[in-house]
């Protein structure tokens, strides 16, 4: 009995304490609006929540996540489910950290026909595919402001090419890639006067000529099945409307591909008002096996036109423009069962395809349901030919007649869906933050949980793919408000992960991303680990300003174009002592890493030089422009923290007065360089 | 010789061989900044290391305690020890073929002579290349030298090393087992046909 008092008499404080700060927290939390606010987010935290997305320092996580770094032009890499950044890749903008855009070898990436680009908007990264699976070899990306299509190796984590897409505007529609990577389609979301029967060149036009001159163009990226280079093999000519999203089919549906339009008003101004009108707009259909078989027939016509091939060479690490002048053109009136129009509830964005091909399910962020097409009614609905009219003799299919059924009271502005491995369809609702998750066999909503705040996109690990990974869901938010802490007028973009393994989702984590998050793809990380490269080969090095021997370090001046052929190990630059360089010089330092070790880059910068950096892996040779403004003398060094030695690491250049004859000498150390 | 000890010695002969296929010792190092380790394979006729680049890699850590740059082309010993490894390869062989009883032991003995020497010669490397530092190393600990361990363990700065016989050295081991059991056996064979014999 004694004992238990005293245990009583031990525990009655702390107990007491334990309410005492219970009490304060609940009256603080009835106190004030942020109190309320973060009170109602933990309970919308499961408890074990910390556990499930704790990977352990050391740890590797269990996917790739890859996401669109929306307008900052970038795609930025995270693990899932800790939702750790691992890496920002550059992609369509200049990225001053790694001289992505600034050095003299990646320059080309950004030549389009308009000139140097140095930025875009980022919006739908897809993976390649391989049976209809992810297969973890390149990441294809939309560039929507200036239309271009990229392809990151994701054995390098670099981008390796860029392809500009004539006769688009608003490369929106874009990257969809066929399940076998046989091509990439990318559709245009302003329609555009499309001069087909002339000379492809701009003829005036007036914007009241809309419907009759502006035409939307589909385009047909052929992919080489190796490595994985692209090439545009014809467009088809649409009709002018907005194409805003797609997706192919799979299994039965593998030979067709799935395109949400709108404004199929065809308004040209306020389209906020002009493109909302028709209580339907369309999915556009059409059999890409088909179209290539046309193509190959013979029924595209070629027509001028002039874009940009930028490819970054795999030894070389060079980047090299290529003009494209002419395109082949493939229009549906020549085209029989090419193409097939399928109204749609109004304004729709994603078009997403189940897991089995069957359903196509579009959501319409203007449309109070989800429907749900059926690929197998729309095979009959052709062959009966059940049509309600059609657009530049394009069929247009009985609403009725496609549909398998609506997905009644989802919520509001549903925008995209994806699909986990066990039946279900997971719906983003833009207007009411919420993710809705409805069962294909009944179209019944089963569960909803809310997302903080505006969810655009959402993405499921291989929730696009024919065998879904599931077990996660990842809703990716425009809006933040007070989730993080508060970062002036300009706050974070945040994608929140939900475990969707059980029958009720759980919501696991909020973490901030780059830019904004459009758009993302998840992938076992098994996938894309083992082929990660450490390295690259010096050996295989055939940049040809490349040094391979501190021997072969040296400096020569070719009019006022001085060229340094450098090399960088730990840790000393060869040469880092320079002169004979007269201000207003074109000095180009071709600096090659002699390092063959994991995780060794190094930088090179120069003091006052109008440019960015040089980080240079492993084996790698860069080039850095410098144009010296005054005579001085001008320190160098590298930038990346590489050895105990990194401070020391580093040189001197003496730029004389324009004009003078000082010779070129180098040199590191007391003696003459040897290798 | 019986047949099983001309075949005992002719595998005996052929098992140096095994220096052609694997390095005679292993040094392995760690460190908090290497979790992958680095390891440097030392052969009869080279030095490398478990990738293409690990010898360049020794060398640009060894550079900031002035320790001089290993070079395989400055070691003589890779040049005439394949030579010497063929030799004993030969007359092994020859012994086993034509049956030369009495070259046995001496040419036991004369291996393990050579390996001796190759093991203390090894040992002087090591030596060598631990103390003899340059003055003007960036990173100079007073009374401190890098000698690597000549088979164990040994903490040197960040590093820790392993060094240990590799496969290769095994071949000269089993050589040397291979050659006296040959020799014993034919010296038991022997004393029983002088009982006989008695």
């Amino acid at each position: 009995m004694e004992t238990v008092i005293n245990k009583f008499r031990k525990v009655a404080p702390k107990a007491a304490l334990l309410v005492a700060v219970a009490a304060g927290a609940a009256l603080q939390g009835c106190s004030g609006i942020e109190g309320a606010d973060s009170a109602s987010t933990a309970t919308a935290v499961a408890g074990d929540a910390a556990s499930q997305v704790y990977v352990a320092p050391g740890k590797h996580d269990e996917l790739y996540t890859f996401m669109s770094g929306g307008f900052s032009g970038q795609v930025s890499v995270y693990g899932v489910p800790s939702g750790r950044q691992l890496k920002v890749i550059p992609v369509f903008s200049q990225n001053p950290e790694n001289g992505y855009g600034y050095n003299e070898e990646t320059k080309a990436m950004l030549n389009t026909s308009f000139g140097f680009v140095p930025w875009d908007d980022l919006h739908h990264p897809k993976l390649s595919r391989t049976d209809g699976m992810t297969d973890g070899r390149w990441l294809f990306v939309n560039a929507n402001n200036t239309p271009r299509v990229a392809r990151l190796d994701l054995k390098t984590f670099e981008t390796a090419e860029i392809l500009e897409i004539p006769n688009s505007a608003g490369n929106h529609c874009s990257p969809y890639p066929t399940n076998d990577n046989e091509y990439v389609l990318a559709g245009t979301r302003f329609s555009v006067p499309i001069n087909v029967e002339g000379d492809g060149k701009y003829e005036d036009v007036n914007f009241d000529e809309y419907k009759d001159k502006f035409r939307g163009s589909i385009s047909f990226i052929k992919v080489d099945k190796e490595h994985g280079d692209m090439e545009l093999d014809f467009q088809i000519l649409v009709p002018g409307f907005d194409y805003d999203l797609a997706n192919g089919g799979k299994g039965p549906s593998s030979d067709w591909v799935f395109f949400t339009t709108y404004n199929t008003e065809q308004a040209n101004t306020l389209k906020e008002i002009g493109a909302s009108q028709n209580d339907k707009d369309f999915l556009a259909a059409i059999n890409w096996k088909l179209a290539v078989k046309y193509a190959k027939e013979g029924k595209a016509k070629e027509m001028p036109a002039y874009y940009y091939h930028n490819k970054l060479d795999e030894k070389t690490h060079i980047a090299k423009s290529e003009v494209k002048k002419s395109v082949r053109i493939l229009r549906p009136e020549d085209c029989p069962g090419l193409m097939y129009l399928i109204p749609v509830p109004k304004s729709p964005h994603g078009i997403d395809v189940d897991p089995t091909g069957e359903y196509m399910v579009v959501s319409g962020k203007l449309a109070s349901v989800i429907p749900v097409h059926s690929f197998s009614k729309m095979l009959k609905t052709i062959e009966n030919k059940d049509f309600i009219g059609n657009v530049g003799g394009i069929p247009i299919l009985r609403y009725e007649s496609v549909l398998q059924g609506e997905v009644k009271e989802p919520g509001l502005g549903p925008l995209h869906t994806e699909f986990d491995d066990k039946g279900n369809a997971y719906s983003s609702m833009f207007v009411s933050s919420e993710i809705v998750k409805w069962t294909l066999k009944d179209l019944q909503v089963k569960d909803r949980i809310p997302v903080y705040y505006s969810v655009g996109h959402l993405v499921i690990p291989g929730g696009d793919t024919k065998k879904p990974y599931g077990k996660y869901l990842i809703a990716m938010n425009k809006i933040t408000k007070d989730r993080y802490l508060p970062t002036g007028p300009e706050l974070a973009q945040s994608a929140q992960l939900i475990d969707i393994s059980g029958d009720k989702m759980k919501l696991l984590l909020d973490f901030p991303t780059i830019g904004e998050p459009h758009y993302a793809q998840a992938i076992e990380a098994s996938k894309i680990a083992p082929n990660s490269v450490k390295m690259y080969s010096l050996e295989e090095n055939t940049h040809p300003q490349a040094t391979k021997k501190e021997s072969e370090a040296r400096v020569e001046r070719n009019g006022n174009e001085v060229h340094v052929y450098m090399t960088a190990i730990r840790s000393h630059l060869t040469p880092d002592n320079i002169e004979g360089i007269n201000e207003g010089d074109e000095v180009y330092f071709h600096v090659t890493n002699l390092e063959q070790d994991w995780d060794v880059p190094h930088g090179f910068a120069v003091m006052g030089n109008n440019n960015a950096e040089l980080l240079i892996m492993p084996g790698a040779t860069q080039t850095l422009k410098w144009v010296p403004q005054r005579p001085g003398i001008f320190p160098m060094y590298c930038t990346d923290f590489c050895s105990a030695l990194h401070q020391e690491m580093q040189g001197y250049i003496k730029v004389s007065p324009k004009g003078s004859k000082t010779p070129i000498a180098f040199s590191t150390g007391a003696k003459k360089p040897k290798g | 010789m019986k047949t099983v000890s001309r075949l005992l010695m002719f595998l005996a002969a052929i098992s140096i061989g095994l220096l052609f296929l694997f390095p005679m010792w292993k040094i392995f190092v760690q460190a908090p900044q290497y979790p992958e380790g680095l390891q440097m394979h030392i052969w009869v006729n080279k030095i490398s290391g478990n990738t293409e680049y690990s010898l360049q890699n020794f060398n640009i850590l060894n550079h900031y305690i002035g320790m001089e740059k290993i070079e395989p082309d400055s070691f003589k010993e890779l040049v005439y020890m394949p030579y010497i490894v063929v030799f004993f390869m030969v007359t092994g062989v020859l012994v086993a073929l034509f049956n030369l009883k009495r070259l046995v032991l001496p040419w036991v003995v004369l291996l393990m002579v050579a390996g001796s020497a190759g093991l203390l010669d090894f040992y002087m490397w090591l030596h060598k290349f631990g103390t003899n530092l340059d003055p003007h190393a960036p990173i100079k600990i007073p009374g401190m030298t890098y000698i690597p361990p000549f088979i164990g363990s040994k903490n040197l700065l960040n590093f820790h090393a392993v060094s240990l016989p590799g496969t290769g050295s095994a071949g000269i081991g089993l050589a040397i087992l291979l050659g006296l059991v040959v020799y014993f056996l034919e010296r038991r064979r022997q004393s029983k046909r002088l009982n006989l014999n008695s």
